[in-house]
């Protein structure tokens, strides 16, 4: 919506600031792509951008369905718990047809179509239990987050769901081949977070999202089925979090009860870094994207260099989101102090 | 200023003052000054600068040029609320209250008192209760605000005020939201401020009450100051035409007789929901049919019910002569029934959103080609209604919370229009917005049932359900008392039936 609005801008000075915010993340990402190019000429190479953005994609996955929720004023916290158990199914269910199916392709496309439906099932009960059980977000995706991650850990008896190795074999290209040079992980991230941009700007169902997340009451009064566009969010969140899973489990071919853990923050963190407002009615796919390659950098830069330690990543990540959600809001401000 | 040499040297004066948001100006050099114990009325069209002065004057937003004096001495106010104080206090018309604190505890906000580093609270209950007794009001200072209703809310501002030692009392659209009766006791209440030499500066658009209570009025047309004159030197008729600079000469526009062979579009049989009792009637096509009653009489319940905003316990309702089911707001707008909010900031516009999503919202399916929002479509659509329903944005771009609420209103008109309804539910079609405004909707809504479409006004305000409506429903606690047509419709009969002493056998 923003990007069409801004291209009929008109000279008024707010316009600029406005364009300095959706600028934003864009110019931290490239800030920090000089800074790891001055720390180590290697992490411009081919084998390493490559890498970082297939690392990226899992978060910016699920991250892009995070912003449907967030967008409409709802919050997943369930989504890395999701991606486990999901994965620790996806394993169980495809060693298990090893016996009728074989080893080859036709089990893996089993099994991805367990992930999506397990994926949009979770969504859904998400978005049910938050508008018919009128229950806050923040509670149902906090419990349904403890579900997830205790049912993966009891299904793998507190240890490791490894998936059967000759089927390892076929699944391994989904997340290590490349086509036009691009990784697999890398195409799906693109092809979802073009689908994101297109469905939250350009249609009703995300004009929707926005209006119910900017006033839930006057969406309801202007004929939009709140419950059901709620709902649809929680599961276009589902299905993110069953495509990351997808690309994840030919990573390690396992799932235990540390698979995904906290990747929920890094989602909503990514979305907010990406200029999303946490309280709804403001989406942006396009810095959603952004926010995800700036954590994953972060974390690739750190890896480059012995200045901070590697074990400092959580801490940086959290620098730059508080720096971020700052430098939002002070611009806005400016744009304020600018007008009076 | 011409200010008369008797009168008290004034508490606060604004020296021409001028403010331009950007590169918009919104004031011109408009002076006003505030005494010692009057109310002083600031009248004008929405978007005349009303608002934008008052804040001025207590200080939420600072001039361009020009001079704020306060006892005389030149001033420079504080941010955001700060002035009070220096005595000087802004009520806002969407009241500041902590919804979930007791009135005690709003009352002292901010300023709590303190017994060895403890909450005083009987001291503080006490203060409270001695200032509801003085108000008259019925409440105690336990009381969660949650639970009182808007008038009472008002006055536990005015308390808050008062308990600040406010010397200038500044107050939007106060009565905006009151009955009759609550405003009469305002009334008695600001007369006692004005006893106890507080100076009150109140915004109204109505113009009787302008007449009844001010002492002195400021006329602002389009920014600039028109004039400031005694009251009893005006007249409501003067008033209005000071404001808007043309004769009003017609603020209702002719009647045009309804076709009473007209076919039926809507009947309405024993409906019952959680706030309306066995309500039957019916609406015909081209005729505009008033809802009128008093503040919670269930009028606007009624509607709510019909176009799927809430649940009907039980009734039957026709649409265009087929029995139809409880509908869904969609399926309501889809046979051609739509209902305008009467809460157009809560429940009808999206304030941080531009004009153009605000606009095509209700209608949206209306505007997808391929599976995507048609922009081409809905910029048209934008265009037209901008100059059908007349809305006046200094830049397309601005967000519809910057509007003047006439404007909003006229863009939330648009939007239910966008759907071209059959039907269209009008609650409180004038709430808050200027005289000019007022008229404009008027003829609009005239000229809609000149096409054919039935017309439903729900209104609190008498003369227009008089002065537009072919036939007058009155409801009471949920019921309906009383249908009126032709010359029974006036204010005696209509007051009769909404205060219950007079009821009509139906059926």
């Amino acid at each position: 919506m923003t990007s069409a609005s801004e291209g009929t801008a008109g000279k008024s000075p707010r316009r600029i600031s406005v364009d300095l915010k959706t600028l934003g993340p864009a110019l931290a990402l490239l800030l920090l792509c000089i800074i790891g190019f001055l720390l180590n000429p290697a992490f411009v190479s081919e084998g390493n951008l490559t890498n970082l953005l297939t690392r990226s994609a899992f978060i910016g996955i699920i991250a892009v369905g995070a912003t449907f929720v967030i967008t409409a004023g709802g919050i997943d916290l369930s989504v890395g718990s999701m991606a486990a158990a999901i994965a620790g199914v996806m394993i169980i269910v495809m060693d298990n047809a090893v016996e009728t199916l074989g080893t080859g392709v036709p089990t893996v496309l089993l099994g991805c179509g367990v992930a999506i439906i397990l994926g949009i099932g979770a969504g859904w009960i998400n978005g049910v239990l938050t508008t018919k059980g009128k229950i806050e977000a923040f509670i149902v995706t906090l419990g349904t987050m403890g579900i997830y991650r205790s049912l993966v850990t009891y299904f793998a008896d507190g240890g490791t769901l490894s998936l059967n190795f000759e089927v390892r074999g076929t699944y391994r290209p989904v997340y290590y081949d490349s086509f036009l040079g691009l990784p697999f992980p890398v195409w799906v991230f693109i092809a979802v977070a073009i689908c994101g941009w297109l469905l939250l700007n350009r249609t009703a169902f995300g004009r929707y999202c926005t209006a119910i997340g900017s006033n839930e009451a006057v969406a309801k009064y202007s004929a939009i089925n709140v419950d059901r566009i709620k709902t649809l969010t929680y599961i276009i969140q589902g299905l993110c979090v069953a495509f990351a899973t997808i690309i994840y489990v030919p990573r390690l071919g396992s799932a235990s009860a540390s698979t995904g853990v906290l990747w929920e923050l890094e989602a909503i963190a990514a979305v907010i870094i990406g200029g999303t407002v946490l309280k709804g009615g403001y989406g942006r796919i396009g810095g959603t994207i952004l926010g995800a390659l700036i954590l994953t950098t972060i974390g690739n830069i750190l890896n480059f260099t012995d200045m901070i330690s590697n074990y400092l990543n959580g801490t940086m990540q959290g620098l730059i989101i508080i720096v971020a959600v700052f430098l939002q809001r002070s611009d806005w401000k400016l744009g304020k102090n600018k007008k009076s | 200023m011409h200010a008369e040499t008797s009168a008290p040297a004034a508490i606060i004066e604004a020296v021409n003052i001028s403010k331009s948001f950007g590169p918009v100006p919104v004031l011109f050099s408009v002076s006003m000054d505030v005494r010692p114990g009057e109310v002083h009325a600031l009248i004008g069209e929405n978007g005349a600068g009303k608002s934008t002065l008052m804040k001025i004057l207590s200080g939420f937003h600072d001039p361009t040029s020009g001079q704020i004096r306060l006892d005389g001495k030149l001033a420079s106010l504080p941010p955001n609320g700060a002035a009070e104080k220096l005595g000087v206090v802004l009520i806002h018309q969407e009241l500041n209250l902590a919804e979930q604190l007791t009135v005690e505890e709003n009352v002292f906000l901010g300023r709590e008192m303190k017994k060895n580093g403890f909450l005083d609270r009987a001291a503080m209950r006490a203060i409270v209760q001695k200032h509801l007794d003085e108000i008259g009001l019925d409440i105690l200072p336990t009381d969660r605000i949650s639970s009182l209703t808007i008038a009472q809310k008002q006055m536990v501002e005015i308390v808050k005020a008062v308990s600040r030692n406010a010397r200038i009392l500044i107050m939007d659209e106060p009565t905006a939201v009151l009955t009759e009766e609550e405003t009469q006791v305002f009334y008695r209440q600001v007369e006692k401020l004005k006893r106890s030499g507080v100076g009150i500066v109140f915004v109204s658009h109505k113009l009787n009450e302008v007449k009844a209570i001010a002492d002195r009025v400021t006329i602002l047309r389009d920014g600039q100051w028109i004039d400031t004159r005694p009251s009893r030197d005006l007249t409501p008729d003067m008033m209005a035409q000071m404001m808007v600079g043309r004769e009003l000469s017609d603020l209702y526009p002719p009647m045009q007789e309804a076709d009473v062979d007209a076919e039926l579009v809507l009947e309405v049989d024993s409906l019952c929901t959680h706030d309306v009792d066995n309500v039957s009637f019916s609406l015909r096509k081209g005729e505009i049919l008033g809802f009128s009653g008093l503040i919670g009489a269930g009028r606007t319940a009624v509607f709510e019910a019909i176009c799927g905003l809430a649940p009907i316990e039980s009734g039957t309702i026709r649409l265009f002569g087929r029995d139809v089911g409880p509908m869904t707001v969609a399926e309501a707008r889809d046979v051609g029934l739509a209902y305008l909010t009467k809460d157009r900031k809560e429940k009808g516009l999206l304030l941080n959103k531009k004009m153009r999503p605000n606009l095509t919202l209700f209608a949206l399916p209306k505007f997808v080609k391929n599976l995507a929002i048609d922009r081409k479509a809905e910029e048209d659509a934008l265009k037209r209604a901008i100059r059908r329903f007349d809305v006046r944005a200094l830049d397309p771009e601005i967000t519809v919370g910057k509007l003047s609420g006439g404007n909003q209103q006229k863009l939330l008109l648009a939007k239910i229009m966008e759907c071209d309804p059959r039907i269209v539910v009008i609650d409180e079609p004038t709430r808050g917005i200027d005289v000019g405004t007022k008229q404009q909707i008027y003829h609009f809504i005239a000229a809609l049932a000149a096409e054919g479409v039935s017309v439903v006004v729900i209104s609190s305000e008498m003369p227009e359900i008089i002065g537009i409506c072919h036939r007058v429903i009155v409801m009471r606690e949920g019921h309906i008392t009383g249908v009126l047509t032709g010359d029974h419709i006036n204010e005696n009969e209509i007051m009769r039936y909404a205060a219950g002493l007079k009821r009509e056998e139906l059926h």
